[in-house]
């Protein structure tokens, strides 16, 4: 993997909404090392859970939809699914295997660009091109499917909006099966590294007592050997009815993440292949009719690629939710990072933020760095960004690698 | 539901559990005084090993509520812990000294429905901006859903 | 035309801002840089620092959180330069238009010469509409 010098800076990205606003984060530092992290969040808050109580049942799926344009169809399921615990729905078998398909295929998106992402930050920007060109045949696939690259509206109450077509699944198959040797050279490449080893590993490492203190939950926890997902334990949509396994990594380092997420994309592959031979030559309805939504509350979780995603719905029996609580996975995952990072040196920083997966958007702005005695400001995301990057040149140097 | 839950939750906590409704094999809903909150969330969250997922206020007009949702992951349930606060002047006790996670969407709650939490180690703005109007808390019924309609 | 304009139709550095929005535009736009869509072939750029820019993409609502920064990167645009509102949300608030943390549309913040609206817009949009704003220039 070569690095030739790019003129350009490849931007750290918008600002992600992880949960639905982007962090800031105060990293105090004494000399490389960081000492105190505090946190502020609210830049791209737009009062979601208040503008839910304006819409109707149908319309807040839209807008849930655009809570996190990565997570996008996690939000949706999981709000479905809160109103159809309320109400007591079930929905019929085909819609459980279109929604586990399309939400596989999130996760398969949404990891590649995550590979990308943290490969720009290691200095490997080869990775980051390769990363997201091959996430465009996944795109391909959603906007044949379901007319849009991003922002799906393929989940209703009940069941899903579009059906599968047997005319669409070839060009399907076909792209997943395309990509399996790419994902595994990339995986092989990762594990393979030894430079990456001696970046990576033990680096940021979260116990199983953080996971447990901040709640953490998706890769960041699976990777600290905690055992939890919401698809197998909750046996939601397909999940249940298809061959498949958990991920988990023992060692909590941002290495670990890593290979969770990438060996994570070989079961999407899997449960997407599964799905597809029970749809295929099929027919079936996709949604059971809900007309009226009765009083009451309903809960509805979904693991999204970054975890647990978390609804909670209460009904007076009107036409629109009189409460909505939306928690998205980083809303949790986040603040791991107070533990994760201290005692950590600077060039960490970047690539330890990125192992949690902060829905990418909100880098840009999200660090700030400030020296623990003077309380002056010493520096921002980018600076930790190109610090990441040199220290990643000095292993290669040290190793004697010249790519 | 596992019934071994139930029974825990009985052995230890009978008579200050207020309410208990199960409303499926995976959703429980209890319902406690806020001086029974911390105990009882203690014991779902060790000794019942739940996983902390949220917390979410509901402002009911009359009262004011905070639901504190606790995942059981392998047995595939949620409990859910109601509070009932009054609304004029809603006082919690912080569940962040036994749940540290809680100490975030304590803050949020805070700002969005006024919700005061006793011994909270910094309620501080989490998501409005600094400069937002003291005593405006945009999730209370009392604010429209869509302030900014008709404007401009 | 002035000379400064006519420099700029050689190529153009892009300064992207998201200002409280999903995400979906901010990657999209990413995406133009990938070697599918590989717009660095036209001469567009995408550069870390607003004084290097010559035009300002913004994506989202702009909160009120926001506002601030906004105007302050609009000031230090080095002048010619020029705004595009990338998504439906920059463009007029899209579904988020009625929520309480909301300055925006943008060009109620800032003056805005693009819009190109699309929840998200295709990087074939994004591409077509700073084109456009090339073709303005001219």
């Amino acid at each position: 993997m070569s690095t030739e010098g790019k003129k350009v800076v490849v931007p750290i990205g918008p600002y992600h909404p992880l949960l639905e606003e982007p962090e800031y984060f105060a990293l105090y530092c004494d000399g490389e090392m960081v000492v105190d992290v505090e946190w502020e969040a609210g830049y791209n808050h737009r009062g979601i859970e208040k503008l839910c109580e304006s819409k109707s049942w149908d319309q807040v799926t839209f807008l849930v939809e655009r809570i996190c344009g990565i997570c996008s169809t996690s939000h949706p399921i999981a709000y479905v699914q809160a109103v159809e615990d309320l109400a007591r729905v079930e929905i019929p078998e085909r819609a459980k295997y279109i929604r586990s398909i399309i939400g596989e295929l999130e996760r398969i998106h949404s990891h590649l660009l995550w590979a990308g992402l943290a490969g720009h930050f290691l200095g490997y920007n080869t990775v980051f091109m390769w990363a997201w060109k091959y996430r465009e045949p996944v795109l391909d696939i959603f906007e044949l499917v379901t007319g849009n690259r991003q922002s799906y509206a393929m989940m209703k109450i009940g069941g899903v909006r579009r059906d599968i077509s047997d005319d669409d699944i070839p060009a399907m198959r076909k792209v997943l099966q395309e990509l399996k040797p790419k994902l595994e050279m990339l995986t092989q490449a990762v594990l393979d590294d030894p430079v990456l080893a001696a970046r990576l590993k033990g680096v940021g490492v979260l116990t199983p007592k953080d996971v447990k203190d901040y709640g953490a939950v998706g890769p960041t926890a699976r990777a600290s050997g905690v055992d939890i997902d919401v698809r197998r334990d909750s046996r939601c949509a397909a999940y249940g009815l298809v061959d498949w396994k958990v991920i988990t990594c023992q060692e909590g380092d941002v290495f670990a993440k890593a290979v969770v997420r990438l060996l994570e994309c070989f079961e999407s592959i899997k449960i997407i292949q599964q799905c597809l031979d029970n749809l295929e030559g099929k027919k079936g309805p996709i949604e059971t009719e809900v007309r009226e939504i009765p009083p009451g509350e309903g809960i509805g979780h979904y693991e999204a690629p970054r975890g647990e995603v978390f609804h909670y719905v209460r009904s007076d029996g009107s036409n629109r939710p009189v409460r909505h609580k939306i928690r998205a996975p980083s809303f949790v995952n986040i603040p791991t990072f107070k533990a994760s990072c201290l005692n950590q040196t600077i060039s960490d920083v970047a690539i330890i933020l990125a192992g949690v997966d902060p829905c990418y958007c909100c880098t840009e702005r999200m660090v700030t760095l400030y020296d623990a005695r003077t309380k002056k400001k010493i520096g921002a995301m980018k600076d930790l960004i190109r610090m990441s990057q040199k220290k990643t040149e000095k292993i290669k140097l040290r190793m004697g690698k010249k790519w | 539901m596992k019934p071994d839950i139930l029974r825990r939750l009985e052995e230890n906590f009978s008579g200050r559990i207020k309410e208990t409704k199960v409303h499926s094999e995976k959703r429980l809903y209890l319902s406690v005084e806020k001086e029974d909150l911390l105990p009882v969330a203690e014991f779902i969250f060790n000794s019942l090993q739940g996983r902390f997922a949220t917390a979410s206020a509901v402002d009911n007009l009359d009262n004011m509520e905070i639901l504190y949702h606790f995942s059981l992951d392998k047995e595939d349930v949620m409990i859910s812990l109601r509070v009932v606060l009054a609304r004029d002047n809603p006082v919690c006790p912080t569940l962040s000294g036994v749940v540290k996670a809680a100490a975030w969407i304590e803050r949020e709650i805070h700002e969005l429905f006024g919700i005061q939490f006793l011994q909270h180690p910094g309620l501080k703005h989490l998501l409005l901006p600094e400069d937002w109007p003291a005593g405006v808390y945009p999730l209370r019924k009392e604010n429209p859903s869509c302030p900014q309609k008709g404007k401009k | 035309m002035k000379l400064t304009t006519k420099a700029l139709t050689k190529s153009l550095w892009v300064f992207h801002l998201s200002t409280g929005s999903c995400n979906n535009c901010d990657i999209e736009i990413l995406d133009c840089l990938t070697p599918r869509y590989d717009v660095e072939r036209f001469g567009i750029v995408l550069v870390g620092s607003i004084r290097q820019a010559d035009v300002l993409l913004v994506t989202g609502i702009g909160t009120k959180k926001n506002a601030p920064r906004i105007k302050k990167l609009y000031q230090q645009l080095p002048k010619p330069g020029f705004v595009v509102a990338v998504g439906t949300c920059s463009c007029s608030g899209g579904i988020f238009r009625d929520g309480y943390p909301m300055a925006g549309p943008i060009s109620s913040i800032i003056p805005v010469d693009v819009w190109i609206p699309g929840c998200p817009p295709k990087p074939e949009a994004i591409i077509a509409g700073i084109v456009s704003l090339l073709g303005k220039l001219k």
